[in-house]
């Protein structure tokens, strides 16, 4: 099958299944519409490991498979094709998303098995996929744009999805406008791209942007990259805009491990890596984006500690590993974001669906304090959730090790990083190794909290097995991006692949400095701080459960503020959202009610008396009229005779 | 023993102005009074103070056309005083009065 | 002969309608014969030549010789689309109103023929006299619609309506018989015809208001502009679509809406290239500011029918601000967008009038759980909706992201201004989706059924072609734009000499 077909199947797919699920929206079939729209996603696994074997075949320095379907836009100079590239950084994004994608499908199946609608939410879930493969297969920008528009309409419809609890749809919708604030600036990003370089292609723009970097903070460049900055902060929950996403976790678990942990929310750190050429340029906006994310990511994990239901936790931790993501874009390690990316998308997937698992064993109950002790009655969910936790905090040799370690080290060598930057993600770490081992804590170990009318049970084999293959891959996920000093000492020298397989498509930042024992030193630094902390949690929540009571107590209004999350939402809506919306109800009532029509009704009474005026001269009267024909007369008269 | 001399000495012009003079007598009935018979009567006498001009520039002229309009003005000041004395007795019979202003109750 | 048919066969479809024996047989025979208005329209895809600029299909006969006023039609890329446009729409309308009016059908049949005759002649014109004729006539039908099939405020909407859009009218016709002198002047004999107008030169001077040409442009364009309607002549919109029946609000907002910024295409632009310069930040401001202005009223509506009245305003502000960006984005992005609130904002009264008849109250705080209750209706609302707030691939998103793209050529602050519409257009659509469809089931759905309250086959068969151009223009814009990109490409490169030739 020659490439094309190949794109087009890949894509055509779960577009296919999306209508046929459509179409029969109202069939309560769970199975059916689940099978349909994995095999969909399956068949386009298919395609992206086909895609991949071919690039893999082609010369390190031409592996790029390029498809123009048609014309989309042509106006003026502005061509843009309705075309997709597979190349390194896209054929990494297509293999997560589709085969994240595939076992998160699987896993829907039993996990909305009794739902009412389970054709429509496999319908959204293969519209979902079809607009994330156009958001990172697009070969410019616009055609990511059409994806990344996209892939936050079936975010807005899958939050929702359980529409009639207002609260949800209030989420849908709040993710949606938080989305289209991020768009306005990608919006813009775009134009000023298109003005400076004449191009919104991937490969045009890489080849036409200058090589010298833009040292003012109102070039182009650097304006381009600090809005298309605000689009990915809307996209990737980034500060300030990511408060729709702990919102988000209203959705369908399976939504939240495939839309809101592995994929969408990552667009934005994909974005950033298909433009590095053109971010290198603008170390300005380097140093916004990588000190937004540092701040984001601690801000977020301390959030992530305080917080009760197990779906928000993870969120939080969602949003925080998005911060280190952009930490790493921001200094220039552009394959580490992208490794940590894979990684995380591993491990935090198999974290929503174990979550998802225990939710449902636990007849829909989110908050972890009436958990505890579930790793007897949840074996399969337990252990691989322990795969998860392990490689999210860090230890080796799990897969999130390898990923973290690399962007801290980056964070700490490159000549865009700073020890600040390293010494917030060393926090933020030791900050996810607490909340995580709480989570595992106050969830599966200890005494069991569970009210006696609920009896959990593990989960049908069609979600246990995504489970356990995501656990292996939480696992060995990392070993392909092995770091240089480790594999020096390990037997048979593995290289970094992952590095190696982004090089020739990735902007290069120069070499960091840092010898190879500093980075030792910091690798075990930082390992120990997340085991520091582990251990913390677990003598917190475990050992001695009324700890924590009493360390809040103590911290008071510090906690307070945390466990509000800064009060950023309640800043938002009072600040902001009401003030507006009464505002508008001002201008209505007040401009056009009030000022331009009253100002037209001015005009229509002036005429109007003014007629009233004129009006007692026609009064009916045969008599008047006859005086004031004869007036005439005489005046006709006059003025005939004078003349 | 009427005085011929002074007859002699009466132009057009004191017809026109004997004419006029009438004439506005009858415009002023007809505007100021509200007794629609008086309104009448005022609209006959303009009627007359034309015919009257006519008959004297007729003289002037030498022909007789004034007077063939005359005979016209007659005729028809004869059918409107029949007209107009009608919608009096009409008026009367609903009114029990001849007021001109009973007339602004007819419109629509 | 085409294009006299085009414009005066809906006539002679009138007085067949009126001419029926019986009242029942109106509805049927005019839903045929207005598609058989749009089955010759649609001939023009084969008579129309895409690759020319040049006025087409003209025909020219003398009318008032002695002031050089004549019966001139032709077509070029500019009116091709919304000929079309009006044609289409009228068939959906006649089968979206077969419940809705209930009284005097046979005169309300009537009035929509008519109302065709006149914007095709509108469209059409190209004699200044007739233009105005078809201009002035078209808001006859559209009055008594409103008038009598109306609400409870409908006197109050149509005086409003009427007054407004005459006033306006009467300085352009003043501004035209201006310009006819002047052809007397420069030409040697009188000519109302709008390419004499093009070679007319009209004197400017900088800095100084009252000048020929500035007046004459303030006269068509305030004429244009409560047409369009522009901020802050577009009071009379929100209370004539709140009142108006649904067909009427559907062709009101689709076709004759667009009659203004067709004015602002065919005569402002190209006859007063130094003044429409000049002048252009202030029409970009005016836009500007519709755009938020109208997104942010939208927002706190009551009323379903008044939201999408003030979302209209907001729309429309994207098309002005296209077209006073003066470049080939803009110009192109204004006139899409144009098409697209067509069918985008038909389709939404469309589906407003549906659930009215229903629940009989438009009152957004009175529903809630909708998707419930009709979920055929909501699919069909929310892609109707997506277009609206110019999700990619649909049809709202071609207009909205070359008008932005031009904008931001031509002026960078205002096309920063402007992305707030983009921002507000998701919230006030948005909001109303959730307070009207989710959430818990609302007063105004009352003991209904589930799914009882949605819509029937003949409905669906309204949307589904407004559904299918959603996409159809979102995806394959040049199959569209091909048909006016001459003439656009005209308009915009020769702006300050405009010319258009006649087809030989």
């Amino acid at each position: 099958m020659n490439h094309a077909l190949l794109i087009l199947t890949l894509l055509i797919a779960p577009l296919i299944g999306f209508l046929f699920n459509g179409l029969r929206f109202r069939s309560h079939n769970a199975y059916l519409a689940g099978a349909v729209a994995t095999g969909a996603s399956a068949i386009s696994f298919l395609c992206s490991v086909t895609l991949w074997t071919k690039l893999v075949s082609l010369p390190v320095e031409n592996r790029v498979l390029e498809t123009k379907f048609f014309e989309w836009i042509a106006v003026g100079t502005l061509k843009i094709p309705f075309g997709f590239v597979v190349d390194q950084i896209s054929i990494i994004m297509i293999l997560i998303i589709t085969g994240v994608g595939s076992l998160i499908h699987l896993f829907s199946i039993g996990y909305m098995s009794h739902d009412e609608r389970p054709s429509k939410f496999f319908a959204y879930l293969n519209l979902f996929l079809f607009n994330m493969l156009v958001l990172v297969l697009g070969d410019n920008m616009l055609m990511t744009f059409v994806g990344w528009e996209g892939v936050g309409l079936c975010s807005y419809l899958l939050i929702g999805f359980w529409f009639t609890d207002p609260a949800k749809a209030a989420a849908g919708m709040k993710a949606f406008v938080t989305n289209r604030i991020g768009d306005a600036g990608f919006l813009i990003g775009m134009f000023i791209l298109f003005f400076t370089f004449g191009t919104l292609d991937y490969s045009d723009l890489a080849a036409v942007v200058p090589k010298v970097a833009e040292l003012g903070w109102t070039g182009p460049v650097t304006m381009a990259c600090l809005f298309l900055f605000l689009g990915a902060a809307g996209k990737s929950a980034q500060i300030p805009l990511y408060v729709w996403l702990p919102d988000a976790m209203a959705g369908p678990t399976p939504v939240s491990a495939l839309i809101h942990a592995a994929t969408m929310v990552t667009a934005g750190v994909y974005l950033f890596v298909r433009l590095s050429a053109v971010l290198v340029l603008a170390p300005h906006a380097m140093e916004v984006i990588a000190w937004t994310g540092a701040l984001t990511a601690l801000m977020a994990a301390t959030i992530g500690i305080t917080q009760w239901d197990i779906k928000k936790i993870l969120a939080y931790s969602t949003v925080s590993q998005l911060g280190y993501m952009f930490m790493a874009v921001g200094v220039g390690a552009f394959p580490a974001a992208q490794f940590h990316l894979m990684t995380h998308a591993f491990f935090k997937a198999l974290m929503f669906l174990g979550s998802g698992s225990v939710i449902h064993a636990m007849h829909e109950e989110q908050d972890i304090r009436k958990m505890g002790g579930l790793k007897k009655y949840l074996p399969v969910t337990y252990i691989t959730f322990l795969m998860g936790w392990l490689a999210i905090i860090g230890i080796p040799p799990f897969a999130g090790f390898f990923s973290k370690d690399e962007i801290l080290w980056q964070a700490w060598s490159s000549p865009h990083g700073s020890k600040g930057l390293w010494a917030i993600g060393a926090i933020t770490a030791a900050c996810t190794a607490f909340y995580m081992t709480r989570l595992m804590a106050l969830t599966f170990w200890g005494k069991s909290r569970v009210s006696p009318d609920v009896h959990p049970h593990e989960s049908p084999p069609t979600m246990a097995i995504p489970l356990i293959v995501l656990g292996i891959l939480s696992v060995i996920g990392g070993w392909i991006g092995i770091p240089h000093v480790i594999g020096e000492v390990l037997p048979g020298h593995p290289p970094n692949i992952f590095a190696h397989w982004l090089e020739p498509v990735v902007a290069k930042v120069e070499a960091g400095h840092g010898s190879a024992v500093m980075e030792w030193s910091l690798m075990g630094f930082s390992v120990g701080l997340a085991g520091i902390f582990a251990w913390l949690a677990y003598d917190f929540y475990v050992r001695v459960p009324s700890r924590p009571k009493a360390v809040a107590a103590a911290l008071g209004p510090a906690y307070r503020l945390v466990e509000n999350k800064y009060f950023v939402d309640e800043f938002y809506f009072g600040k902001i959202i009401n003030p507006l919306v009464e505002a508008s109800k001002a201008i209505w009532l007040y401009i056009d009610v009030n000022f331009i029509d009253k100002a037209t009704y001015f005009a229509g009474d002036l005429v109007s008396g003014l007629a009233q005026l004129v009006k007692t001269i026609q009064n009916g009267k045969t008599q008047s009229y006859a005086l004031y024909m004869a007036l005439g007369v005489v005046i006709i008269m006059t003025v005939v005779l004078s003349s | 023993m009427l005085d011929t001399e002074a007859l002699m000495r009466i132009g057009l012009g004191h017809y026109i102005a004997l004419s006029g003079i009438i004439f506005s007598f009858g415009m002023i009935a007809v505007m100021m009074r509200k007794n629609v018979i008086v309104m009448l009567m005022g609209v006959e006498l303009m009627l007359n103070a034309v015919n009257l001009s006519f008959v004297a520039f007729a003289k002037e002229a030498g022909n007789l056309n004034g007077h063939i309009m005359v005979f016209f003005v007659m005729t028809i000041a004869a059918a409107e005083a029949g007209v107009g004395l009608a919608l009096a007795v009409a008026i009367y019979k609903k009114f029990h009065e001849v007021n001109i202003r009973f007339f602004e109750q007819l419109k629509g | 002969m085409l294009l006299t048919t085009l414009i005066f066969l809906p006539v002679v479809f009138a007085l067949v309608v009126a001419a029926l024996p019986e009242e029942k047989w109106v509805r049927p025979v005019s839903f045929v014969l207005s598609l058989g208005h749009f089955a010759a329209t649609c001939l023009l895809f084969w008579r129309f030549n895409p690759a020319s600029s040049a006025l087409q299909l003209v025909e020219k006969h003398a009318w008032v010789p002695t002031f050089g006023v004549n019966y001139f039609v032709g077509i070029d890329g500019i009116s091709f689309w919304l000929v079309i446009l009006s044609a289409f729409l009228t068939p959906l309308a006649v089968l979206g109103s077969w419940t809705a009016i209930e009284k005097k059908v046979r005169a309300f049949h009537i009035c929509l023929f008519l109302l065709l005759s006149a914007t095709m002649g509108t469209f059409l014109a190209v004699d200044a006299i007739l233009f105005y004729a078809f201009f002035e006539a078209s808001l006859i039908p559209m009055y008594l619609m409103i008038g009598v099939w109306g609400g409870s405020r409908r006197l109050y909407a149509t005086m409003k309506f009427f007054i407004y859009t005459m006033a306006g009218s009467l300085f352009m016709l003043l501004a035209i018989i201006a310009l006819i002198f002047m052809t007397q002047e420069q030409m040697g004999q009188m000519s109302a015809s709008v390419l004499d107008f093009y070679n007319l030169d009209v004197p400017f001077v900088a800095g100084d208001f009252l000048n020929t040409q500035t007046l004459l442009f303030f006269a068509f364009s305030l004429a244009f502009a409560i047409k369009v309607p522009m901020f802050p002549v577009h009071t009379w919109l929100p209370d004539a679509h709140v009142e108006a029946p649904t067909p009427g609000s559907v062709i009101l907002a689709a076709v004759m809406l667009k009659m203004g910024t067709y004015g602002f295409m065919r005569f402002v632009l190209p006859i007063f290239p130094e003044a429409s310069e000049y002048f252009a930040w202030f029409f970009m401001l005016l836009g500007v500011v519709g755009i938020v202005y109208g997104a942010l009223v939208a927002m706190v509506q009551p009323d379903i029918k008044k939201l999408v009245a003030y979302s209209s305003v907001s729309h429309m502000g994207y098309v002005m601000l296209g077209l006073f960006a003066m470049n080939l984005y803009g110009t192109t992005g204004g006139y899409y967008q144009m098409l697209n609130h067509g069918i985008s904002t038909g389709a939404l009264f469309l589906l407003v009038g549906m659930i009215y008849e229903r629940t009989h109250t438009r009152q957004i705080s009175e529903y809630g759980g909708l998707a419930k209750a009709a979920p055929i209706y909501t699919i069909a609302f929310l892609i109707v909706t997506f277009s609206s707030i110019a999700v990619p691939l649909t049809n709202g998103f071609i207009g909205e992201f070359l008008i932005l793209l031009g904008t931001f050529e031509a002026n960078r602050w205002f096309a920063g201004v402007a992305v707030l519409g983009v921002i507000l257009g998701a919230v006030y659509m948005l909001w109303a989706v959730k307070r009207i469809f989710f959430g818990p089931r609302g007063k105004a759905l009352g003991h209904y059924e589930e799914e009882s309250l949605d819509i029937n086959g003949r409905e669906i068969a309204v949307l589904i072609p407004l559904v299918i151009l959603i996409f159809w223009m979102g995806l394959f814009p040049s199959d569209f734009l091909n048909w006016s990109k001459a003439s656009l490409d005209n308009l915009v490169q020769n702006r300050t000499h405009y010319e258009l030739k006649l087809e030989e």
